[in-house]
């Protein structure tokens, strides 16, 4: 049964990735990634990690794709990218190069050591904590890590803040940049020039 | 046949790679930002699966911090976005180039 629910649901994970990877449009690469993020919320539920699993996928599915979805949409950039052009040549064979090494290197350290991953357990176990998943968790995240439940806050605010800052429109009429003119002239595409003002 | 903690280590360093591969290729900063997403999705597994294995709460104390720290990135990542998008009308990562001395 495990092993069913595992095989389906890596299956879910890695065929959701690879349509982030190659799927044309943006909105389409948003909605594989769904994919993935409730392919991995079950593999958590499978780990009996069952309240990261639900903010799995209230904060990344509910929070993070939609915004990604905003954001698609509002710059209209829904449109389709030719993913044949090769903007800097040998590009692709080195990414194929330094993908298969990082796997073959990731692989190999996993598979080379015989018991498996090594560890020493953990000397409170959930199992003699009692109680739930998520008591269990908000009760170490609040009595042995509430110094950094603290940063987080201050690392939220500031995000939120930051993000006003720089997507905030400013007043008066927008100057486009001087520099592109020069610098686009050969590397771009002529379309690309047209709508710029 | 059992499922080990390997086969999650394995899994995940699939999609990690998957994710390393689409942002060296893909050219939308939006895209990009997704592939990011896979392998801090990918690492996120990893601690589950140690958690899991060893019986305490600390990989999943790890992933909720992650958690948090990736929205923010995010947060301020599409911000950037949009204010250089807002500027010039390509959003190709390879005309980014403002900083450029």
């Amino acid at each position: 049964m495990e092993l069913a629910v595992f095989i389906i649901c890596s299956a879910i994970v890695l065929s959701g990735a690879l349509g982030v990877l190659i799927a044309n449009n943006p909105v389409h690469a948003a909605l594989f990634l769904v994919e993935t993020l409730f392919g991995i919320a079950v593999l958590f539920i499978l780990l009996d990690a069952t309240f990261l699993a639900a903010v799995q996928v209230v904060v990344y599915a509910g929070a993070i794709v939609i915004l990604f979805l905003f954001v698609i949409m509002l710059l209209g950039v829904d449109r389709a990218e030719d993913l044949g052009i090769e903007p800097i040549s040998g590009q692709r064979p080195l990414t194929i190069v330094i993908g298969s090494s990082i796997l073959g290197l990731i692989l190999t350290t996993l598979l080379i050591s015989v018991s498996g991953p090594t560890g020493t357990s953990s000397s409170v176990s959930e199992v003699s904590l009692g109680g739930t998943n998520t008591k269990n968790l908000g009760g170490t995240l609040f009595h042995d890590h509430l110094f950094a439940v603290e940063l987080t806050a201050l690392l939220l605010t500031v995000a939120i803040v930051g993000a006003i800052t720089l997507a905030r429109r400013l007043k008066g009429p927008l100057q486009p940049l001087p520099v592109l003119e020069t610098i686009n002239d050969e590397e771009s595409l002529p379309e690309d020039n047209g709508d710029v003002e | 046949m059992e499922v080990t903690t390997t086969w999650y280590l394995v899994l995940a360093a699939v999609l990690f790679t998957i994710g390393a591969v689409g942002v060296l290729i893909r050219r939308n900063p939006l895209v990009l930002f997704m592939c990011v997403e896979l392998m801090l999705n990918a690492v996120t597994l990893t601690f589950v699966a140690f958690s899991s294995a060893l019986g305490g709460l600390g990989g999943q104390m790890a992933v909720f911090f992650a958690l948090v720290v990736a929205a923010a990135e995010v947060v301020i990542g599409l911000a950037i976005i949009v204010a250089i998008a807002r500027r010039q009308s390509t959003t190709a990562i390879d005309d980014f180039s403002e900083l450029k001395g």
